[in-house]
């Protein structure tokens, strides 16, 4: 038996190529609701009422000193003893979501809290509604700074969608194991899923890194 | 001429301790008159233990041009800002072309006021920031439109023509497609004037608007303040080092020292003969390092 055979090679390709294309949509869903919950819980904390900011402090807080694998398990096993069922997929995507945005809203906060105290007072003083202050002059400062770091938790979640396998969702890593059990050979399956996360992350730094480029080119910032 | 249709005789209005008018004569056709633009009523800032101003008293007539020279600490800067409602004051009464700025009337008693009240009354008064402030994301002509569109209302192609008129008279009409960042110290802060001036604010407030230039671009920013108080009317309260330029232009200056108006006269008479002695030691001491 050779170390590396070919013909495995062919027989595992469909079974990681569906594999994969869950791992991907999962991140994308995934991260698009980190990106937007992440942003919503950054705004909340800068409200000025005090008990709202600091019940989602508290519950950012608690959402990045816990597992994702024990959030993932209880809303899927727990959340139905409780009569709350909810699907493999949603369930592990919102988890991920959820848990992502946490991260990403500490990101969108540094970006804020980086914009310069001369531009709010700029709106105050041309009396600029709160609403237009955060759209037009505050975002577009705070956020192209900070998408290299959002880009890092996206390429961070995208290697941690395995976790998924944990709630019975097929994506790539569990179908190469599952496709190992079958055949009694793993390795061409785990390195194949392996290369396949390699390639995905550097293409998708790469991504990131050309819209941080563009972004502040776009709105004339260092 | 002919007798006026309103006339004041002698009226007081006191709310509690706080005495808002105080026998103003004014005669006049619908309209008050000798009502100052700006004034400051027994206006107290702390910032935890520290006393900022102390009971400050100020008027500032329409159109007249304030000069506000001072030792660093003296509380000059805190002026603007309060009137610009960048922070909040700890005691007293600002009044803005004739309603309080800061409180609103309550039965007979004056309450803080909301939010929309500062924000109704701010849109009279318009402020240059020592660092400019511009956004960086946006040309010298956008900077200049945004708040008018949003804020007024302006439909964008009027805006632009305002904003194009304003780049124009602050000799920016080449430079209205740029970039802050492409842009000189002074001509930044003089994009910084046309966006506070597209308000059509009747209060000008300027916070050191030369302070963070190079000595050669600070003539540029003066001329056009020049020219905007000799063509304008516009009630000007400005911060400034620059003394030859204070003495030149105001109406009135007013020297701050811990917090309160030590002196204050017309500007020959107070850079030329100040009675304090404070003031005698700050313009000595200011003259030396030219």
């Amino acid at each position: 038996m050779s170390i590396w055979d070919w013909s495995y090679v062919w027989e595992a390709l469909p079974y990681l190529s569906r594999g994969a294309i869950v791992t991907v949509q999962a991140t994308v869903l995934g991260f698009a609701i980190a990106l937007v919950l992440g942003l919503v819980f950054a705004l909340i904390r800068q409200s000025p009422n005090r008990y709202v900011s600091t019940a989602v402090t508290e519950i950012v807080e608690f959402i990045r000193s816990t597992p994702l694998l024990l959030q993932v398990f209880f809303v899927y096993f727990v959340g139905p003893q409780f009569g709350i069922v909810i699907p493999a997929w949603t369930a592990g995507i919102g988890v991920l979501g959820i848990h992502y945005a946490a991260y990403c809203s500490e990101v969108y906060r540094a970006g804020i809290l980086a914009v310069e105290e001369g531009q709010w007072e700029a709106c105050t003083a041309l009396n600029l509604s709160r609403q237009r202050t955060w759209r037009a002059i505050i975002l577009p400062q705070a956020i192209p700074p900070i998408v290299p770091g959002l880009g890092n938790y996206f390429v961070g979640m995208f290697k941690e969608t395995p976790i998924l396998a944990a709630i019975a969702i097929l994506e790539m890593l569990q179908q190469a194991k599952n496709f190992g059990a079958e055949h009694y050979r793993y390795t061409e399956a785990i390195i194949m899923a392996g290369f396949f996360f390699l390639v995905f992350s550097l293409v998708a730094s790469a991504t990131v890194q050309s819209i941080s480029l563009w972004l502040n080119r776009r709105y004339h910032l260092q | 001429m002919n007798e006026p249709r309103i006339r004041f005789e002698n009226i007081a209005k006191r709310y509690g301790a706080l005495t808002v008018l105080d026998n103003p004569d004014i005669p006049c056709n619908g309209k008050v008159m000798n009502e100052p633009m700006v004034r400051f009523e027994n206006v107290t800032k702390r910032y935890g233990a520290l006393t900022v101003l102390n009971e400050l008293n100020l008027s500032i007539a329409r159109n007249e041009k304030v000069c506000i020279i001072g030792p660093s600490g003296s509380g000059k800067t805190t002026v603007l800002r309060m009137l610009m409602t960048l922070e909040r004051i700890n005691g007293g009464v600002i009044w803005v072309d004739g309603e309080p700025l800061t409180h609103v009337q309550k039965g007979d008693r004056m309450v803080l006021a909301s939010d929309r009240h500062l924000r109704r009354v701010r849109g009279k008064i318009g402020m240059v920031f020592q660092h400019f402030n511009l956004f960086p994301h946006m040309t010298a002509l956008q900077n200049c439109m945004e708040a008018p569109v949003s804020v007024l209302g302006l439909p964008k192609k009027d805006a632009e023509a305002r904003a194009a008129e304003l780049l124009d008279m602050v000799g920016l009409s080449d430079k209205k497609n740029h970039f802050p960042i492409q842009l000189s110290g002074g001509q930044k802060q003089r994009v910084a004037i046309a966006r506070a001036l597209a308000m059509r604010p009747k209060v000008m407030l300027f916070d050191e608007v030369t302070s963070a230039l190079d000595p050669e671009l600070i003539g540029e920013v003066l001329s056009v303040i020049r020219t905007l108080g000799a063509e304008h009317d516009l009630t000007m309260l400005m911060v400034t080092h620059q003394m030859g330029f204070a003495k030149e232009f105001s109406d009135r200056v007013c020297f701050f020292y811990d917090g309160k108006i030590i002196e204050q006269g017309p500007p020959d008479q107070l850079l030329g003969n100040p009675q304090n002695e404070r003031t005698r030691q700050f313009l000595s001491a200011v003259l030396e390092a030219k």
